[in-house]
């Protein structure tokens, strides 16, 4: 009779611990939750660039992509992108390739910071912001390291420094 | 731990106060008392006052605690209110590590560090949710299956020590056949559930009524059920969705499976001179809107494409959405929640500054401008740069907030057959700067082309049937505990006399009400009310 009330108890309890666990689980997740997390497999997109060059995520298996979403108006964009650009240069026959993605832009906004930076790299405009809601890109800057496998081996949103993006894409190097 | 065995014959489970069956006050000491016994739960042994052994009675015996219940419920009340000092995060439209301290100061600072910016979302709210949710599971279960087990255990006959001991409670020398007979039938009249063995009687009504509590409990555990719920993925969407005329948009949420154009945004005010009823109301507010409608058409994607491709849309359907009356498909409905007007393009004369001649219209379309406009005769206009939303930044150069055209400025370069090189001219709203000294031409402003932008909710709840059943199990609960109580009377043969008593769970006036009209047309006295004699006695009137 005792162990039966004992076992029922503790049943009950876990049960009901299980639960709180679980919401406060999901609760403190919410916030942090990311639709594209480390590990998991970069979704595969397709954007034109704006030489019309179309490219394709999953063209690139077999080399680390550095995917780096970005915008005009975002000051942090503006500072990394001669670093990219830096690196990518480095990197680019190594096996590292760069991917820009603009975040639904007019062409001439991309063009005309294209080259008064005077990038090298491949930009592509999303015009619907499929990607960035694929990606769940929330805060911009926001940069995805892709290795050669096609999965995400890092996310780093913020301004980046020219030493970190040289480490990033030594990280994805094949 | 062992059963208790009364002298009727009736095992008991350690630590019952008053026997199932027959009522006799089973603990030694409280035998040889005069006071009025504790009926609350029928004097079961509720399981959490008597284990107290093992670590999981403890936490068991917490969680059954009325009072710790009740004080969860000060503690998450007086932390609702905390909430509500200041605005909450989401509905504020700075970003919170400026908002607070800059409206509020050092009080909203500190607010913001404690994270009450956020309180309802946050664990320990959620936590103490969580209690009061254990609480009521627990407090149930330990009162329910000993009360429900008591009430099904009772026999006709009760002790007489029970009886004596009840609150309402009489004693007549002898009852005739008669008397007896014409109470019967009025204890049936009054819709009394009436049991007679061995000549003692037992009449009882109501008994449904004392799982009102409980059932109202379930309900408030579902309702809560369903709060957690909402945390599952893919159950509750609730999403801004904002769609230019002319758009297609994809809904967000949907897994990129459904898009939405909005052809049209209509906005319809009140006429003073059709809508009579109201000429006066409007006369004094002034323009009133009768409707927000957006004429849309949803789109499933058909193709099998990859984001950012070009994807084959088939129609679903079109509707006009209007306030409360939302588009639904899947699950999911799209409601008409907001608008905003945005410039759409804008219109430059390429003029002459002394003569006022004009050489060419430019009509610069915002989202898309093209990077040069030929006017022909020699003429051109270059755009060198394009800020969409105008602001000068810390180092005094002109760049953009955002990419919505909120506050268009261009950097013009302007090409005429009499100048051997071209011109350049700043321009924003309402400012032209010259940055290389006095220009010949300018781009005069003729005007602007604006376009409506209907703001949808996107909402997908799938924990709102819960919220339902748990709201009315609960209101059944609640109506089945107060409207009705639960009465018994026991009119019972002991030493050759006739004992009358009586229980009520709620509502003392209304039972003794009620055994007066039992008793009338009988020699029987009604039982007195011992509390009330008690407290005569005590004020000595």
């Amino acid at each position: 009779m005792k162990k039966r009330r004992l076992v029922m108890r503790t049943l009950i309890l876990l049960v009901l611990g299980a639960a709180v666990a679980y919401s406060l689980y999901a609760n403190l997740t919410k916030d942090n939750k990311q639709k594209v997390a480390v590990g998991d497999k970069a979704p595969d997109f397709a954007l034109v660039d704006m030489q019309g060059n179309k490219h394709r995520l999953s063209d690139y298996r077999g080399q680390g992509v550095f995917l780096n979403f970005w915008g005009t108006w975002c000051p942090p964009c503006k500072k990394e992108m001669p670093y990219i650009n830096n690196q990518y240069h480095q990197y680019k026959d190594n096996g590292v390739q760069v991917l820009s993605v603009d975040i639904q832009e007019s062409e001439l906004a991309v063009n005309q910071f294209a080259e008064r930076l005077k990038l090298d790299f491949p930009i592509v405009i999303d015009k619907d912001k499929e990607v960035m809601n694929v990606y769940g890109v929330d805060t911009l800057p926001a940069t995805f390291l892709i290795d050669k496998d096609g999965n995400v081996v890092q996310y780093y949103t913020g301004e980046l420094t020219e030493y970190k993006i040289k480490e990033f894409m030594e990280k994805i190097k094949p | 731990m062992k059963d208790v065995k009364c002298e009727c014959g009736h095992v008991n489970p350690h630590g019952t106060v008053l026997c199932e069956a027959c009522g006799k006050v089973l603990d030694e000491q409280d035998s040889k008392s005069k006071q009025l016994l504790d009926m609350r739960y029928e004097g079961s042994a509720r399981r959490s006052q008597t284990y107290s052994k093992t670590f999981i009675d403890k936490i068991w015996n917490f969680f059954s605690s009325v009072k710790v219940g009740v004080w969860l419920i000060i503690i998450t009340l007086l932390a609702s209110i905390l909430g509500t000092i200041l605005p909450q995060e989401m509905y504020i439209n700075l970003p919170a590590d400026v908002y607070y301290e800059q409206e509020y100061g050092w009080f909203g600072k500190l607010y913001y560090q404690l994270g009450f910016h956020d309180l309802f979302g946050s664990w320990w709210y959620l936590l103490l949710i969580a209690m009061i949710g254990i609480s009521l599971v627990i407090c149930s279960l330990d009162r329910v299956v000993p009360l429900y087990k008591a009430l099904k255990a009772q026999k006709v006959t009760r002790h007489e020590g029970f009886l004596k001991r009840q609150r309402v409670f009489g004693v007549n020398e002898n009852v005739d056949e008669n008397d007896f007979m014409t109470i019967k039938q009025h204890l049936k009249e009054k819709r009394y559930h009436v049991r007679v063995e061995n000549g003692d009687l037992l009449a009882e009504k109501g008994r449904f009524s004392r799982w009102g509590p409980y059932v109202n409990h379930v309900g408030l555990i579902i309702f809560l059920l369903g709060g957690m719920l909402r945390f599952i993925p893919g159950f509750y969407v609730n999403e801004n969705l904002w769609v230019k005329e002319g758009e297609t948009a994809v809904v967000p949420e949907t897994g990129e499976q459904f898009y939405l154009k909005n052809n049209q945004f209509i906005l319809q005010h009140y006429d003073k001179d059709k809508d009579k009823t109201f000429e006066k109301a409007i006369e004094q507010a002034g323009q009133v809107v009768k409707n927000y409608q957006s004429n849309v058409v949803l789109y499933k994607r058909v193709s099998e494409n990859l984001p950012g491709e070009e994807r084959k849309l088939e129609k679903v359907k079109e509707y006009k959405v209007r306030v409360n009356h939302p588009i639904s498909f899947d699950g999911y409905s799209i409601f008409q929640s907001s608008y905003r007007s945005e410039l759409k393009a804008m219109t430059f004369l390429l003029t002459n500054k002394d003569t006022n001649q004009t050489f060419g219209e430019v009509k610069i379309n915002l989202e898309d401008p093209k990077a040069k406009y030929d006017l022909g005769n020699g003429y051109s206009v270059r755009i060198l740069n394009y800020f969409p939303d105008f602001e000068f930044d810390k180092n005094g150069e002109p760049s953009t907030k955002s990419r919505t055209p909120s506050n268009p400025a261009f950097v013009f370069e302007m090409s005429s057959p009499d100048k051997e090189k071209p011109e350049t001219s700043f321009v924003a709203i309402k400012q032209t700067i010259e940055p290389f000294g006095d220009n010949t031409y300018k781009m005069a402003f003729k005007g602007i082309d604006t376009q409506n932008v209907s703001g949808f909710t996107v909402r997908k709840d799938s924990s709102l049937w819960l919220f339902i059943l748990g709201g009315i199990l609960f209101m059944i609960g609640v109506i089945q505990g107060a409207y009705w109580n639960h009465r018994r009377i026991w009119i019972q043969k002991k030493n050759g006399q006739v004992w009358v008593a009586a229980h009520t769970n709620k509502n003392w006036y209304g039972l003794k009400r009620e055994l007066e009209t039992i008793f009338t047309d009988t020699k029987l006295a009604i039982p007195e009310d011992q509390l009330q004699r008690e407290n005569v006695d005590e004020e000595g009137v």
